[in-house]
């Protein structure tokens, strides 16, 4: 359905997660491991002792997936964390190899390299040509070395912000995936100048006149993921986080003890719900029952349609008045009392 | 404090605590050196021995830049609406808040407002340390826009000192974007033409170097203050390695290309106004 060469992955290797797969569960999903289990065992008695099982195992996968939509169904903040980090998520590529026609990855920030933990190019999707921006995560180590765990350096940056720049001056509306823990907190990356590239960033990102839609896809970290996050409109898939800080970080800074991660990740607010209700996020993306590593296509049909509906309407303001709001949603965000 | 007459007709609130602690002697923080009270505050707190930039507030900041009696503060009464419902193991937010406005005397960890340097009138925001670090929420982030705002209006220059310690934790996303927003307003004061000059203290980090602090149209840094992104210990987290001397201070980042210059403290103001002249601005 969807042509798959893709200049970019093919010369630094990332898997795919569109094909079926063991899902890994997360601790959470303990109760379905169990059920799981005995259906295996029923298969295997069934082709050893020639005793037909199926009614009994069509009763326990029908008793196992109530049970995940019961799961999901009120997952706890810091569930919603396990599914954002889950391994098996679909990546910023993977999106763009279920979503685009075509894409072309371009490279590099013509200061000092090239930051593979940013994905940067052209891609056309359904028709519609525009410049994608996105962290990378990777599957396995030698990947994440490659793409250092999704943790840009100040070059990431700077190329992010070369291909907006392309894209304002030659009219392509820019779409931006966050997928990031962080910046990378590296001596290397302080060298280069972080603060100052992302800061920059923000200030050029309020200022173009093309249509922006930004999406968080996974882990929206702190300032390292606002950095490609300024946008006309934000959308956030249903299973991610987006925060000024980790859980984990925040409790070892408020509560003194790491461990208490979760009552972090409570009162940070940091799901798609919350920031709706705080005015960061416009459009909640559903994902599927069980997440979205569980159906990658199916979720990804659905944030290409959302995608192309939010750039449909951006495009139609005249572009003055598209910078002039954007800035106002950003101005608003954060009322204060004056007493 | 010694090196300035507080003069009647600013509406500034002194740091309490510093009231209090107005000992005979003072102990330097860089050498250990102890040093007469007299000498320490006519040298702005400046060690005599080592040259160690202390500490100071934001009203001591802004009386130390701006002419006397020019400054007038604005939006002086701006308060968190708390967006998060925060608590933290040590209770609510909001709690919090009330117990450092009545330990320091400042209200929030900005302190804004107009006034002149060497006659030249320029919109002005200094940030306070003492307020929780000095942290960026949605008091500090909408002063800073409201500062850029008036310096539009009245086509002057901004000036933000910074000092703190990054994003304000207790108000989660919403202090994330203030980053964006200060950040966006800087964008409409270049659009302008009016310049914005950041001057870095220590210490400055997080999301304040993420973000304003970081695109001054000149930079300019007090003698070793800590400037930096990362926080050391979490670089040497990551990298399993001691860092070295003298990272992230504002020598290394004159050397690395992303600070201007550095101006000792009893120079600021006189190098800051030829600076504003330089770069167009009028008494």
């Amino acid at each position: 359905m969807f042509p798959l060469p893709v200049a970019g992955c093919l010369m630094v290797h990332t898997s795919r997660t569109d094909g079926p797969m063991d899902i890994k569960h997360c601790d959470f999903e303990e109760p379905l491991v169990e059920i799981q289990q005995r259906i295996d065992e029923l298969g295997s008695f069934s082709t050893t002792e020639g005793v037909d099982f199926s009614a009994e195992i069509a009763k326990l996968k029908g008793r196992s997936e109530t049970m995940l939509g019961e799961i999901y169904s009120r997952l706890t903040p810091w569930q919603i964390v396990q599914v954002a980090r889950h391994p098996q998520r679909p990546y910023f590529l993977d999106y763009i190899r279920m979503m685009s026609d075509d894409f072309e990855e371009l490279h590099g920030d013509r200061l000092f390299g090239d930051d593979k933990a940013i994905v940067t190019g052209f891609a056309t999707i359904a028709g519609v040509r525009m410049a994608v921006i996105g962290q990378q995560k990777g599957r396995d180590v030698k990947e994440n070395i490659t793409r250092n765990f999704g943790m840009p350096r100040p070059e990431g940056y700077r190329k992010a912000l070369r291909i907006m720049d392309l894209a304002a001056r030659f009219n392509l509306p820019i779409v931006t995936f966050i997928d990031t823990p962080g910046a990378y907190p590296g001596l290397d990356a302080e060298e280069r100048g972080q603060g100052e590239a992302i800061a920059r960033n923000l200030r050029e990102m309020a200022l173009y006149e093309v249509p922006i839609v930004v999406v968080v896809i996974g882990e929206g970290g702190s300032g390292g993921a606002l950095a490609i996050g300024v946008g006309d409109r934000v959308l956030m898939m249903q299973n991610s986080i987006y925060s000024v800080i980790s859980p984990e970080g925040c409790a070892s800074i408020l509560w003194r003890d790491a461990t208490k991660a979760e009552d972090a990740a409570n009162a940070l607010r940091m799901t798609a719900g919350d920031l709706v209700g705080l005015g960061v996020v416009d459009e909640i993306v559903p994902e599927p029952v069980g997440g979205a590593h569980r159906e990658p296509m199916q979720t990804a049909m659905t944030l290409k349609e959302a995608i192309l509906r939010s750039l449909a309407e951006l495009q139609k303001q005249p572009k003055q008045r598209l910078v002039e709001r954007r800035l106002e949603k950003i101005r608003r965000i954060g009322p204060v009392l004056d007493q | 404090m010694a090196w300035f007459s507080k003069p009647k007709y600013t509406v500034l609130a002194s740091s309490k605590k510093e009231q209090q602690s107005r000992n005979l002697w003072t102990k330097c923080d860089g050498c250990g050196e102890t040093i007469y009270n007299k000498e320490w505050e006519e040298n702005l707190r400046v060690c005599p021995k080592c040259g160690h930039h202390q500490r100071i507030s934001a009203s001591d900041r802004i009386l130390l830049l701006m002419d006397e009696g020019t400054f007038r503060e604005e939006d002086a009464y701006l308060r968190t609406t708390d967006p998060l419902a925060f608590s933290d193991s040590k209770g609510p937010y909001r709690e919090k808040i009330t117990v450092t406005i009545a330990k320091t005397g400042l209200r929030e960890s900005v302190i804004a407002g107009s006034g002149r340097i060497e006659g030249i009138p320029v919109e002005i925001a200094a940030m306070d340390f003492e307020f929780l670090g000095g942290s960026l929420g949605s008091v500090a982030g909408e002063k800073i826009c409201r500062t850029i705002d008036r310096a539009i209006r009245h086509k002057r220059a901004v000036i933000i000192t910074s000092c703190s310690g990054g994003a304000r934790m207790h108000e989660g996303i919403v202090s994330l974007m203030q980053m964006a927003k200060t950040s966006a307003w800087l964008g409409k004061l270049k659009a302008a033409g009016l310049p914005f000059i950041s001057i870095l203290t220590h210490p400055t980090t997080g999301g304040v170097t993420a973000s304003y602090a970081s695109i001054g149209d000149i930079i300019v840094a007090e003698p070793g203050a800590l400037i930096g992104f990362a926080g050391a210990r979490v670089i040497e987290q990551t990298i399993r390695q001691k860092l070295p001397e003298g990272f992230q201070t504002a020598e290394f980042l004159v050397e690395r290309g992303f600070v201007d210059l550095i101006v000792p403290r009893k120079e600021m103001k006189s190098r800051i106004a030829k600076l504003l002249r330089y770069l167009g601005c009028k008494a």
